[in-house]
């Protein structure tokens, strides 16, 4: 009797590891892709960003739009009125209206929200090089990868206008690649605030500081 | 006698039997008829063995500077080939591994890399609104920052989706936080488990988050 019970519960542990020797158990590797019952209810005709298409002749679904498209979008709130994305304007080139000369000041209101913004974005975008001090010693450069980034401290670069700054950022600089794809207008603008707001902290002296704010320093 | 003496035992055998083959069955269907084995630890093989423990874990880099809309769009997009070149036109210049995304970036063709977290169509997600109410990439992902090659971390299930939405303020974090995978409130656990507890409550007010359990929310 007992022998009966004990071959069943053997045979069950047997037929338990055989299962799990080839099913594996939960989250393990696997490279296929999962296995989906009903995929006509999973997987519909539709585009998707990022996938592949063949519909279109380069088989993209994410096409670029053609040339000369306009996004619809609210316009930019700057200090001489709205302007809208398609406009010749100083926020959108960095230009002054009709010419290749840069603007010497941010065409944006300058301030604490658009800093704070500006900090943000610049951590992000363009700490990996340039550091979150500004200064050139990115990780980048830390661990030996990419020589020459740029001290954005250096003098020839603090009495760069902001309307060169801005065209930096969108379109890159020699070894520098363009930074514009992955940052909207307002955004470049608030780094470019942010980047002067690092080099004045650079620049400053005791002397600027309050007197209360003096008796401070260590 | 009719029977021979063994069948006396036989209603106990015929029950362990069933009891066993009824708790393999149960135990069989909770383990493997479901997401967490069905999907969960896919790992394609990526046509570029692009590392995110090297990238995001080592480099230091935020997953925002490559999936840039992330806090905009529903969908969180792959970095365009420019975006590796940016770093990679000085780094590894002439590496073997990084001939398709040079490819890429010349000729304007995509990189084929193979979609690891997908819905069903019949599901609406949406990235930005779970980004911008501080809700972080680990929550869903798991630790990408450690990955060498991305693994389908959680199961993405209805389940796992409604545990988080019946109970925000157990997973919220500031937005600022969202995309630092090994944040915690504290490094002490039972400390950050209480902050978790009193802070979450704030951030969900603060934030107005809410907890969003009907269908339409999802299957819309
Ligand atoms: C991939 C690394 C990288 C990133 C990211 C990056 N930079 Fe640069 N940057 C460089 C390098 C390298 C140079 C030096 C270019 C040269 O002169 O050869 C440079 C130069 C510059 C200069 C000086 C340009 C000049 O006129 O000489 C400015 C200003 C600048 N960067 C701003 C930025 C800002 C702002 C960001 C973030 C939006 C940024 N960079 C992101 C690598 C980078
Ligand atoms: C240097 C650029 C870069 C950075 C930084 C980066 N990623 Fe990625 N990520 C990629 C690329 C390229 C892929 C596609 C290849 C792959 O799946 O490995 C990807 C894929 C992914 C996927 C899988 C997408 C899918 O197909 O389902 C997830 C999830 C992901 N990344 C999350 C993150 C998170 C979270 C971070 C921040 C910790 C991050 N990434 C940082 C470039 C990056
Ligand atoms: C901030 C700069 C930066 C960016 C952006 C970047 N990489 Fe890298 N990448 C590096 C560095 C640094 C290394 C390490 C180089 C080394 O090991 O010497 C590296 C290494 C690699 C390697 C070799 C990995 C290995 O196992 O050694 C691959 C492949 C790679 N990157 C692909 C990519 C792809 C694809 C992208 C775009 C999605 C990308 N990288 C974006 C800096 C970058
Ligand atoms: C609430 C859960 C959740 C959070 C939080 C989340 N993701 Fe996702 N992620 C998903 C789901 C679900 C998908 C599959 C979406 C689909 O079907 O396209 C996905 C897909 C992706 C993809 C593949 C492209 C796409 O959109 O399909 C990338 C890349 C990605 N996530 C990166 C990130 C990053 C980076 C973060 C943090 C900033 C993040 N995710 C936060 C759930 C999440
Ligand atoms: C870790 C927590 C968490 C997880 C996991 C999560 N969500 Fe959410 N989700 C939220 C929060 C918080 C909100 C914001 C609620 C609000 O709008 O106040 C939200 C909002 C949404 C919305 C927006 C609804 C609307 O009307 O705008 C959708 C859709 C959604 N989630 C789908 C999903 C899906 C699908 C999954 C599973 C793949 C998922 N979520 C997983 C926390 C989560
Ligand atoms: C938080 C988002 C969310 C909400 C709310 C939600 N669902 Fe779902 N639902 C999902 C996701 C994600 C899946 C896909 C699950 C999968 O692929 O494993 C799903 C799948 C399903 C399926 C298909 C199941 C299958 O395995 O094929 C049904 C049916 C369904 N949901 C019904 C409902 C009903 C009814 C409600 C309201 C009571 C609801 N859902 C609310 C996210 C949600």
């Amino acid at each position: 009797m007992i022998r009966i019970l004990l071959s069943i519960a053997l045979i069950g542990a047997a037929l338990g590891a055989a299962t799990v020797g080839i099913l594996g158990f939960q989250g393990s590797q696997m490279r296929k892709p999962p296995f989906e019952l009903f995929p006509d209810m999973d997987r519909q005709a539709k585009l998707r960003p990022q996938e592949p298409n063949h519909f279109f002749a380069n088989g993209v679904s994410s096409q670029l739009a053609p040339a000369g498209t306009v996004a619809r979008s609210q316009p930019l709130q700057t200090l001489n009125g709205e302007v809208y994305t398609f406009e010749d304007s100083p926020v959108n080139t960095g230009c002054v209206v009709g010419t290749t000369n840069f603007v010497e000041t941010n065409p944006l209101p300058v301030n604490e929200a658009l800093l704070a913004r500006g900090r943000d974005r610049f951590d992000i975008y363009c700490a990996p090089c340039h550091g979150r001090l500004g200064d050139g010693n990115g990780i980048t450069k830390k661990i030996g990868v990419m020589a020459a980034v740029a001290n954005l401290h250096d003098k020839r670069i603090v009495e760069l206008t902001d309307g060169e700054i801005f065209n930096t950022i969108t379109h890159g600089k020699s070894t520098m690649g363009a930074v514009g794809p992955l940052l909207p207008t307002p955004d470049r603008w608030a780094v470019v605030a942010y980047l002067r707001a690092l080099q004045l902290s650079w620049l400053g002296a005791k002397e600027d500081l309050t007197t209360a704010q003096q008796a401070t320093l260590k | 006698m009719i029977f021979p003496k063994w069948t006396n035992s036989l209603p106990l055998v015929l029950g362990a039997v069933a009891a066993l083959a009824g708790a393999g069955v149960a135990a069989g269907v909770t383990m493997y008829l479901t997401p967490k084995y069905t999907r969960a630890g896919y790992t394609p093989v990526q046509p570029v063995p692009f590392s995110h423990n090297i990238h995001a874990g080592q480099l230091g880099l935020d997953c925002r500077f490559c999936h840039n809309g992330v806090e905009r769009s529903w969908f969180a997009n792959l970095p365009g080939a420019s975006t590796c070149m940016n770093c990679h036109s000085v780094v590894l210049k002439d590496d073997p591994r990084l001939a398709i995304v040079r490819e890429s970036a010349a000729n304007n063709t995509p990189v084929p890399w193979v979609q690891v977290h997908k819905v069903p169509d019949y599901v609406y997600f949406n990235h930005s609104v779970h980004v911008d109410r501080g809700i972080s990439c680990v929550k869903c992902h798991g630790r990408v920052d450690q990955m060498d090659e991305v693994r389908h971390d959680k199961s993405l299930s209805m389940s796992f989706c409604l545990d988080c939405h019946r109970d925000p303020a157990a997973n919220i974090r500031p937005t600022d936080k969202v995309t630092k995978l090994d944040w915690q409130w504290s490094t002490n656990a039972a400390e950050a488990d209480r902050l978790q507890d009193s802070e979450g409550k704030k951030l969900v007010e603060h934030m107005k988050v809410e907890s969003l359990t009907s269908c339409s929310a999802c299957h819309r």
